[in-house]
């Protein structure tokens, strides 16, 4: 397969941000947990909450150092490999990562180190705001970066100047509100929840198993239960599908989920399995549920989901409407006076949403004016993207969303109804599901950034324009250095973190234990709940 | 939203223009000395204990500090969409090593101390002063280059073509000049960063930081007052060839730029300006009396001083050229012609009255909390949480 400079930038991009994305949900969920437990702490005055706090806290921190060191590259690349997509949408897509850092992450910077060092430099309560404040900054954070995000899914508040040759802002408030960056927000915040919780879950269920550290343990297992299970029932309640109706590129998403080719009488039916095969447009083998679709996508039943070939048909007429706005855009480029020429704005005005379809044909041909049928029909078959990865990867992470739900709620009625008592069957199963909410959230990530092709945004800017003027050979260094680099990365924080959890608790040992020995409990705190 | 329109955009402009100076030079001054701490930590820290000592030092605020740096990356892209779109894929092998260096440092911070194998310790203060020296260095190099201008055109459609491979692209920034540019920056912040070591350590490691600081202000001033000859004997720079619209559209091909005459030409047209290389040289001045003077805390201040002169000096000689080209000067970027919508700029800067002072208060606050000397005792109390 030849590779050009388009697929070698993505292919850069898709492992960094996957990479970035391995370590931001956990710092998501457990910048949660351990706000909670120091609560607990200061609530109660128990030195166990303290030190839960302390053991957890120094998980995050080996996880946070390698989610801040990926996190720079992601800042830095879309102007080093994605020059074109910088100068183009920067206008709007810059001032929600620069409101990143001036509202999120600096906070969340600065205070994660008082965090680490200032337990005796501060007083309780104020290393607990300390605490609260990273973790309100972490969220803040995924906020503004999935405001940008929502608004690569769904351009709103933007018009295309032809003067400066790019996108510009029109309303701010449009952008902050975008219903794509909303429902992203929830869902994306609530799946770092879930993992966070699992990751408690699995390592609290490894030491039950083992018989160690047993009332720290226990308690975090009732931690992670109910955070989990809020987190669960959030993750997949409010999934990101409900953005999906927003707008037509949206739609394409939507479809190429479900590989609906047709468009179907509402309320259209799940299809649980099969094999979309996209050069028949049709799904092999399919099973389908009735209705369920049609409430995921539109949460009603009388609405009809669109199908591929009538979007694609819809592209075609947005393709032609766009080269009147491509035309108008060169006429006022030749001559800026064109600009007041009424007849002309009125040209472009009429066709400015369209104008990112016509630049779907540069692939073809040099000039979208004098672009063949053929070529217009191409274009718009460009607007369906893959449609296996994306129908597999929705049903993977669909289904895990749901064992995660199971899961919780079973420790999470363990734990409140059953004396926190655990059979050894779901500790193990405890453990091993600690890949699978990564599992998820990269599929997830597939699904909306793969789903979005052939776009950068949305039916503004095509993915192919987007990319810098570089050579091959550039891409492919940095592309291998990357991925050496964060190899052995990989692997020395993996290291690092098994070496941590195998440890155990190192802070306030002898502490805890008095304490423990003092308040002989209902249960005896240091009687294994494992069953 | 009118509100905006308040506010003319030769303002705005000239506002981020400003603000970008700002976030620059705090970054300079809050992780300038992290990144020459880690560069003098193999050499001023004899014992596992002592190095231990100069880590924690900035252990607690490196990564506050950092985030300088990532906000002037964000405001780059929101201000002034066109730099962050040439500058990053223009110097993009030398991007690509200073990335290297900012993803190595968070985790050889967080790491070096979880194991004590001294192969595994000495790597990681290897990577550390990578992580710091190369920066110091690389961003010197850019600021000269950017001086002499850098070759890049602009096609009709506002692509940037920046022409070779990444090879000949990283070399090519390897003038004379730029280099000169690089070894000011890199003294720099070694000065800066013995000025924190002698604030925040006892000796012996703070008379080592003394030693090093004298001899790097020395390079430094040396180094400025040469960069300074330099650009007014063989420099050209570079002027706009008709008077730009201030408020015009931000499009550089509708503007007329030309390389030729003195960058120096400024001060002739803004005497005032003079002010920040004298601010530069006063500082180094009083830097290098205060290391030999003995006191703890005048070096920093003094530091501070002279890198805010020097770094201003570069900004103010440029404007309203914010990134020449050297082969087609018609492409270059301006402040009148290559910043965000009016919209945007009002945004970003209601934005930034509301978080810059409340980011100054808290980082503040976070500096007193953790006040006072790094000793020996504190990093070897395992309840510590030192690095």
């Amino acid at each position: 397969m030849e590779l050009d400079i388009v697929d070698l930038s993505r292919l850069q991009f898709a492992l960094t941000a996957l990479f970035h994305f391995l370590f931001v949900p956990l710092t998501l969920g457990l910048s949660v947990i351990v706000a909670i437990m120091e609560t607990v702490y200061v609530m109660t005055n128990r030195p166990i909450w303290r030190q839960m706090t302390k053991f957890w806290g120094s998980l995050f921190g080996i996880n946070f150092a390698i989610g801040v060191a990926t996190g720079v590259t992601m800042e830095f690349q879309f102007g080093m490999n994605w020059s074109y997509y910088s100068q183009y949408v920067g206008d709007i897509f810059g001032a929600p990562l620069a409101l990143e850092g001036l509202m999120a992450f600096f906070m969340e910077a600065t205070f994660v180190g008082l965090f680490f060092f200032g337990w005796d430099r501060l007083s309780k309560p104020a290393h607990l705001m300390v605490t609260w404040l990273v973790a309100i900054a972490t969220n803040f954070s995924a906020l503004w970066i999935l405001i940008a995000n929502g608004w690569m899914q769904h351009p709103v508040g933007a018009a295309f100047n032809p003067m400066t040759m790019r996108m510009e802002m029109t309303s701010f408030y449009d952008v902050v509100m975008n219903p794509v960056a909303q429902a992203k927000f929830v869902h994306t915040v609530s799946a770092g929840y879930v993992m966070g919780s699992v990751f408690v879950l699995a390592v609290s269920a490894w030491y039950l198993l083992k018989g160690r550290h047993i009332a720290l343990a226990r308690r975090s297992i009732t931690v992670a239960a109910s955070f989990g299970l809020a987190g669960a029932l959030s993750v997949v309640v409010l999934g990101d599908e409900s953005g999906y109706d927003a707008g037509e590129n949206q739609q394409m998403k939507m479809a190429a989920i479900e590989a609906m080719w047709n468009t179907q009488p509402a309320p259209a039916s799940f299809t649980v399995f099969g094999i979309p095969d996209q050069e028949a447009r049709e799904t092999k083998y399919a099973i389908h549920i009735p209705w369920v679709m049609g409430l995921i996508g539109t949460r009603s039943l009388t609405e009809p989901i669109a199908g591929i070939n009538q979007l694609e048909a819809q592209a075609e007429l947005r393709v032609r409407r766009g080269i009147l706005a491509y035309d108008a855009v060169m006429k006022i480029r030749e001559t800026p006076q064109a600009m007041g020429d009424p007849a002309i704005r009125a040209q472009f005005e009429d066709n400015a949403d369209d104008f990112g379809h016509a630049l779907l044909l540069l692939r073809y041909t040099d000039d979208p004016r004098k672009a063949t049928d053929a070529q217009i029909a191409q274009a718009a078959e460009d607007t369906i993207p893959h449609v296996w990865p994306i129908f597999w990867a929705f049903r993977i992470m669909a289904g895990l969303g749901f064992t995660f739900i199971l899961t919780m709620a079973f420790f999470f009625w363990r734990s409140s109804f059953c004396r926190q008592t655990y059979p050894r069957w779901s500790l193990w199963l405890a453990v091993v599901m600690v890949p699978t909410p990564w599992i998820a959230a990269e599929m997830g990530w597939i699904v909306a950034e793969y789903g979005r092709q052939p776009w950068t945004v949305d039916g503004v800017l095509p993915t192919a324009l987007s990319v810098s003027h570089l050579t091959i050979s550039d891409v492919l260094l940095t592309l291998i250095g990357f991925a050496v680099f964060y190899s052995i990365l990989f692997v020395i924080e993996m290291m690092l973190m098994l070496k941590a959890i195998r440890k155990g608790p190192t802070d306030d040992v002898q502490l805890t234990e008095d304490w423990e020995a003092a308040h002989i409990r209902r249960l005896s705190p240091t009687q294994n709940p494992a069953e | 939203m009118i509100l905006h329109e308040f506010f003319s955009l030769e303002f705005l402009r000239v506002l981020w223009w400003l603000l970008l100076g700002v976030m620059l030079i705090a970054f300079a001054l809050t992780d300038g000395f992290d990144m020459g701490v880690g560069a003098l930590l193999p050499f001023l820290g004899r014992t596992d204990t002592e190095r231990r000592i100069i880590i924690n030092t900035v252990g607690p605020v490196w990564e506050g500090n950092q985030v300088w740096f990532i906000l002037g990356g964000g405001s780059i892209f929101a201000a002034w969409p066109l730099l962050y779109a040439v500058s990053f894929s223009g110097f993009y092998l030398a991007m690509f090593v200073i990335l290297s260096a900012l993803i190595v440092r968070p985790v050889a911070f967080k790491y070096r101390s979880k194991r004590p194998g001294k192969a595994w310790r000495t790597a990681w203060d290897w990577a550390l002063c990578y992580g710091g020296a190369v920066p110091a260095l690389l961003f010197g190099v850019a600021v000269g280059n950017i001086l002499l201008g850098v070759p890049f055109r602009l096609t009709p459609d506002l692509l940037s073509i920046y022409d070779g491979n990444a090879l000949q692209k990283l070399t090519g920034l390897l003038r004379p000049f730029a280099l000169l540019a690089g070894v000011v920056s890199f003294a720099m912040l070694i000065m800066h960063g013995s000025a924190w070591l002698i604030l925040k350590t006892e000796d012996p490691i703070a008379s080592r930081a003394r030693r090093t600081g004298t001899v790097a202000a020395m390079i430094a001033g040396a180094g400025y007052a040469l960069g300074g000859l330099w650009l007014a004997l063989g420099i050209e720079g570079f002027h706009f060839v008709t008077q730009p619209d201030p408020n015009g559209p931000s499009n550089p091909l509708l503007n007329d730029v030309a390389q030729g005459g003195s960058w120096l030409s400024a001060y002739a047209a803004r005497p005032w300006i003079v002010i920040a290389p004298v601010l530069g040289f006063v500082g180094i001045a009083m830097v290098l009396r205060a290391f030999r003077a003995g006191g703890d805390r005048s070096p920093l201040l003094w530091s501070k001083l002279a890198i805010f002169g020097m770094v201003a000096s570069v900004g103010l000689t440029m404007f309203p050229i914010i990134l020449p080209s050297n082969t087609d000067p018609r492409s270059s970027l301006t402040v009148w012609d290559a910043s965000s919508s009016q919209l945007t700029l009002f945004v970003m800067m209601v934005a930034c009255a509301i978080f810059l002072p409340l980011i100054m208060v808290y980082t503040a606050w976070v500096y007193r909390v953790l006040w006072g000397k790094v000793t020996a005792k504190e990093v070897s109390d395992p309840d510590s949480h030192a690095y």
